[in-house]
């Protein structure tokens, strides 16, 4: 078996090992999680919006 | 199962830790694989300096786009870049298509990188004695690598970003210290090689669209917009920056490839930079650039994993696409369900192998979305004019660069048309028919009040 060829089959099973790991991990996730915490995010509004939130409740 | 009750009243977001070398990294990272390879068929349809006319004029286009960009997203700082000012300023099917064009144009450029990676190792094969070495164990390899870094964390993914970026530039550098350019005739020889424009100036139009490869993608910045500790600041350095650190990219990777090749080789080569360095005969400069052609590629696909994955995410948090989309990974604070869906699509476009039409999507859609921008800034800054909302980043001369933008993306659509019509009207035509779709069927499901979040006032006019 060549070099090329071991490292064909290693890129396979890094592969493997690597979704594996992803597909793992996801599901223990959203088993150990609430799915309303999950997808509680909001769309950001960073520090210019705040301010702006600030000076209006100045005013 | 403890920690679900104390969720309830508990909300996750994305981390906020980037900085704006983690936003040129993301926007020029994207874009620099097309420096070393994609640029040169400009010079096949309008010669060299038909190329060079290509590489300023589309620099022009996304001087546009990086300067309107840094204006509104600095003031709709969110996950989603694009789509999520579309949905504020336009409305949800223009937001609809533009996150669609997102996802498309990221997916399959993310494909094509990992294709270049595959080829890469298949040519190193072929010269150290294995002609027969498959892509695809490397393909998939580059694909799964940058999807598991992006779903630990964006700042590992963008700090990696930089550091293979920055070295894939200072190769484009080192070349042109090697080409000795204080010496012309030495070894760049433009006196001998540059030619009149061998088609004449259909020939320029037609360049155009290959011109795209030389900053296709800086846009990407806007979609880290959420994860950055200042977006005011950080997306105008880092998108600026970008746009400038490309220009001189292109216009270095144009002298010294016409100076090293005739017009009729450069218009077909697959590598025209290590190319170059192999015309050089710098040993040393050949392995930099091979290593900078690589990095390039895979810095390329890790930024359009972590963009198209925001733009789906962002469209699931909306309802645009399922709700389970719009989930965030409560210890890496990533889009992990989002990264996850799109690592099939992705290895499925590049066992195709189909390079040159999936970048031509990618391109098309990418060429929407600009389309869009022009748009979009013109009714932004009327809806909410300069005294009204507060912006990190206020770009000078506008309208300009808005009409600018809109009378560049037209011709570059009848340059495309001149070279691949048929894949412009299925594009146009797969974007009507997904309209249609969300009309008639998705739409339904979307919550309308809870998608407008900025605390703006109401509109002029409304």
């Amino acid at each position: 078996m060549s070099y090329w060829e071991i490292l064909s089959y290693a890129a396979w099973i890094i592969s493997a090992m690597l979704l594996l790991w992803i597909l793992v991990d996801a599901f223990s996730v959203s088993r150990q999680f609430d799915e309303s915490l999950l997808m509680s995010s909001r769309e950001g509004a960073d520090e210019l919006m705040a301010e702006l939130e600030r000076e209006e409740g100045q005013s | 199962m403890s920690q679900e009750a104390s969720s309830q009243s508990q909300r996750i977001s994305m981390l906020k830790v980037l900085n704006p070398f983690h936003i040129w990294a993301l926007g020029v990272g994207i874009v620099l694989v097309g420096e070393f390879m994609g640029w040169n068929f400009s010079v096949a349809k309008g010669g060299a300096y038909g190329a060079l006319i290509a590489c300023w004029v589309i620099g022009l286009l996304y001087s546009c786009v990086a300067m309107i960009d840094s204006e509104v997203t600095s003031t709709v700082a969110a996950a989603g870049g694009q789509y999520t000012q579309a949905k504020h300023i336009i409305g949800p099917l223009m937001a609809f298509n533009v996150g669609l064009y997102l996802v498309m144009a990221y997916t399959m450029l993310e494909a094509a990188d990992a294709l270049i990676v595959g080829d890469l190792m298949a040519a190193v094969a072929s010269a150290t004695g294995y002609p027969d070495l498959s892509p695809q164990p490397f393909v998939v390899l580059t694909i799964s690598f940058l999807a598991w870094l992006n779903y630990r964390g964006v700042f590992m993914t963008l700090t990696l970003n930089f550091v293979i970026t920055l070295f894939a530039f200072l190769a484009i550098l080192a070349l042109f210290i090697g080409a000795d350019p204080l010496n012309p005739g030495h070894i760049l020889k433009h006196s001998d090689l540059l030619t009149e424009l061998p088609y004449g100036w259909i020939g320029v139009v037609a360049a155009l669209q290959f011109g795209m490869w030389y900053y296709l993608g800086i846009e990407g910045t806007c979609q880290a917009a959420e994860e950055v500790r200042s977006a005011g600041r950080a997306i105008p350095l880092g998108t600026i920056g970008g746009i400038l650190t490309l220009l001189v990219a292109a216009t270095l990777t144009w002298y010294i490839s016409t100076g090293l090749m005739p017009w009729q080789y450069l218009g077909q080569a697959t590598t025209p930079l290590y190319d170059a360095a192999s015309i050089i005969g710098n040993p040393v400069l050949q392995v930099v650039l091979f290593i900078g052609t690589m990095f390039a590629a895979i810095a390329s696909a890790n930024g359009c994993i972590n963009d198209a994955a925001r733009a789906w995410f962002s469209m699931g948090r909306d309802r645009y696409m399922p709700t389970w989309f719009g989930a965030i990974h409560p210890r890496y604070r990533t889009p992990f369900r989002s990264i996850i869906f799109l690592i099939p699509i992705a290895v499925s476009f590049a066992f195709t192998g189909l390079l040159d039409q999936v970048i031509t999507f990618s391109i098309l859609s990418g060429l929407l979305g600009y389309t869009f921008m022009s748009i979009n800034m013109v009714k932004f800054r009327k809806m909410w004019p300069l005294d009204v909302i507060k912006r990190g980043y206020i770009h000078p001369f506008h309208p300009i660069p808005a009409y600018t933008l809109l009378g560049l993306c037209s011709l570059v659509y009848f340059a495309t048309f001149l070279g691949y019509g048929a894949s412009l009207l299925s594009i146009m035509a797969f974007y009507i028919v997904a309209s249609v779709w969300f009309v008639k069927r998705r739409y339904q499901f979307v919550k309308r009040g809870d998608q407008f979040t900025m605390p703006w006032p109401r509109p002029k006019g409304y």
